[in-house]
């Protein structure tokens, strides 16, 4: 598998306090990194410092084998693509017009969208399974037809890499899945490098590939879902006693509070 | 079934609004033109377009000294405060803001003011001054609300609001000690006023709103992702600190320049821009030439009115705007709904 970002031995401060220190990771096309972490631990610093909003005072990132920092913002959206924790949409936006905005790193400033466009616009809907809300206002749709919206943006942006941020946090159940199912397709299927900062621990160990897990800036734990998602490591982390055993179903960790 | 999808804004789309709304604007400016106290006759009117009427008819004195710079003084106003508008509702995400929003009015006020009150004239120092004192207090509201960071909106938005706040009072003292006939000059002023209008200000205002209306428009699309947060548009690939600063400092220069030559007219680069997104969608690319049309359009009409309606005296347009404007806008707002977010 081809690497897609390479943080090598990074650290990054805010004023003087440390919030990341010595990060050294690499993600993978096609492959799900899930970030697990308690709040604050540094996580969503991560994610802005992978996608170069952020310039880590010591390391370095590479997007395949350019530093990042050398990369102009509009060939980083090129391959990069991000979705924050909070969308908010001021004006009302058709659901078609915010995934075209996908196209945005890849026309000239006066250029409008052509029927390409259109196309990767149309087919990111089909993938997302959005396709009959094009013409509805960003308003008018549901939490988690939003998040399918956003993800689809995604898409049509074509980027290597993807960095969602909590892209979970404000839905039900049902919705969760969809969305982690939405992902985990996507990812195969378009040779992505998805990195997903999640507080869904079950769902993370289920569609993750490699998790890592944070803790005060730094990386405590790396590897597969079944070597991290032990007792043990939650414990230190989290500070709080779990109980992990087996789902039946998927055979992955489970993580369950212990009182 | 699947439906049709509608296709999004192409360029053509763009440009046919844009010809409809030039000849709006055309058809306007005429009926405006015809339209005062002194009662020009189309027989006049066509001899001054076949040449056929003599120099000294005083009918050729009033449409071509008086009424002409004024048309087109109303219409470079209407133009650049409903473009100002546009940019900074987007820029700011703020459907509350109009292109007074950083201290351009306060400031240009302050200095047109002063102007008055020490005598200078309506063709050279009051404007000079007004403009001056628009650059000034913009330059004032974004060194203080930057920080170290970069330009924060809600700073900017905050700055704007107190140093706005510091110049009305020192044009309320002003005012409490000016002399009757100053005092009548300095509110007209305030509520803007266009019958000073000559052709040498104008012929530099044109190329001023031309080139803004230029750069602007080249920034529509980041425009519409930075609707969506500054984070977002980030992500997709916008220089959001460049974009903030290229469109703050050409939309303040040309209002400090517009507002120099037409005192504060309220209410056009708030609502135009509220009423061109409800005509026409969200996407920069229609509503900043649609807006821009419909504002010159919008302000010659009130223009026109300002000085028929109480003839042979005039209002100040600003009276016009906001008298005729808001209930209109309140109509349309129950009518069809605003387009910003309900939530």
């Amino acid at each position: 598998m081809e690497p897609v970002l390479i943080l090598d031995k990074i650290s990054f401060k805010y004023e003087d306090a440390w919030i990341l220190q010595d990060v050294t990771l690499r993600t993978y096309e096609g492959e799900i990194l899930g970030v697990l972490g308690p709040n604050g631990s540094g996580k969503s610093t991560l994610l802005k410092v992978m996608d170069g909003a952020l310039r880590p005072q010591q390391g370095e990132v590479l997007l395949g084998n350019r530093p990042l920092a050398s990369l102009s913002r509009i060939d980083v959206a090129r391959q990069i693509a991000m979705v924050a924790q909070e969308n908010y949409f001021r004006f009302a936006f058709s659901v078609l017009e915010i995934v075209l905005m996908g196209r945005f790193p890849h026309l000239r400033r006066l250029q409008f969208e052509g029927d390409k466009d259109v196309e990767i616009a149309l087919n990111a809907l089909r993938a997302t399974g959005t396709l009959h809300l094009s013409e509805r206002s960003i308003h008018e749709i549901s939490g988690g037809e939003k998040q399918r919206v956003l993800l689809a943006r995604t898409l049509a942006q074509e980027p290597r890499a993807v960095l969602l941020d909590e892209p979970t946090s404000f839905l039900d159940l049902k919705h969760k899945r969809e969305v982690f199912r939405l992902i985990s397709s996507l990812s195969g299927e378009r040779k992505l490098g998805v990195v997903l900062v999640s507080h869904d621990i079950d769902l993370i160990a289920r569609y993750s590939h490699r998790i890592v897990m944070m803790k005060d800036g730094v990386i405590l734990h790396l590897g597969s879902p079944e070597e991290i998602l032990t007792p043990e490591n939650i414990e230190a982390v989290y500070e709080c006693p779990v109980l992990v055993d087996t789902n039946p179903a998927t055979g992955k960790p489970r993580v369950s509070l212990r009182g | 079934m699947i439906k049709a999808i509608k296709k999004p804004l192409t360029l053509s789309r763009v440009i046919w609004i844009s010809v409809g709304l030039c000849l709006c604007l055309i058809g306007v400016s005429l009926a405006s033109l015809f339209v005062g106290t002194a009662e020009i006759s189309l027989s006049k009117a066509v001899g001054l377009v076949t040449g056929a009427l003599p120099p000294d008819d005083p009918a050729r004195l009033i449409l071509l000294k008086i009424r002409l710079p004024r048309v087109a003084l109303a219409a470079m106003v209407g133009f650049g405060l409903s473009l100002g508008g546009v940019v900074f509702q987007a820029l700011l995400r703020n459907p509350l803001a109009d292109p007074f929003i950083l201290g351009v009015s306060s400031g240009a006020a302050f200095g047109a003011i002063l102007g008055i009150f020490f005598g200078f004239t309506f063709s050279l120092g009051v404007p000079f001054l007004a403009f001056a004192g628009a650059l000034f207090t913009v330059y004032l509201v974004l060194a203080i609300g930057s920080r170290r960071m970069g330009m924060e909106s809600s700073s900017i938005l905050l700055t704007g609001v107190i140093v706005n706040a510091f110049f009305t009072a020192i044009i309320m003292f002003f005012i409490s000690t000016a002399g009757d006939s100053r005092l009548h000059a300095m509110l007209y002023w305030l509520y803007g006023d266009l019958s000073q209008s000559r052709f040498g200000p104008l012929a530099l205002l044109a190329p001023v709103v031309a080139a803004a209306s230029v750069v602007l428009f080249g920034y529509a699309k980041d425009l519409n992702l930075l609707t969506a947060g500054e984070e977002n548009a980030y992500q997709l690939g916008v220089d959001v600190e460049k974009t903030k600063k290229v469109c703050l400092i050409t939309v303040s220069l040309m209002i400090g320049l517009t507002v120099s030559l037409s005192g504060l007219i309220g209410f056009v680069g708030l609502i135009l821009p509220h009423l061109a997104r409800m005509a026409f969608g969200s996407d920069h690319r229609l509503l900043i030439p649609a807006a821009s049309l419909g504002g010159a359009v919008f302000l010659i009409a009130a223009d026109t009115l300002a000085r028929t309606i109480l003839s042979p005296s005039e209002l100040p347009v600003g009276v016009i705007t906001a008298f005729m404007g808001a209930p209109f806008f309140i109509f349309l707002l129950k009518t069809r709904g605003s387009q910003w977010s309900r939530s």
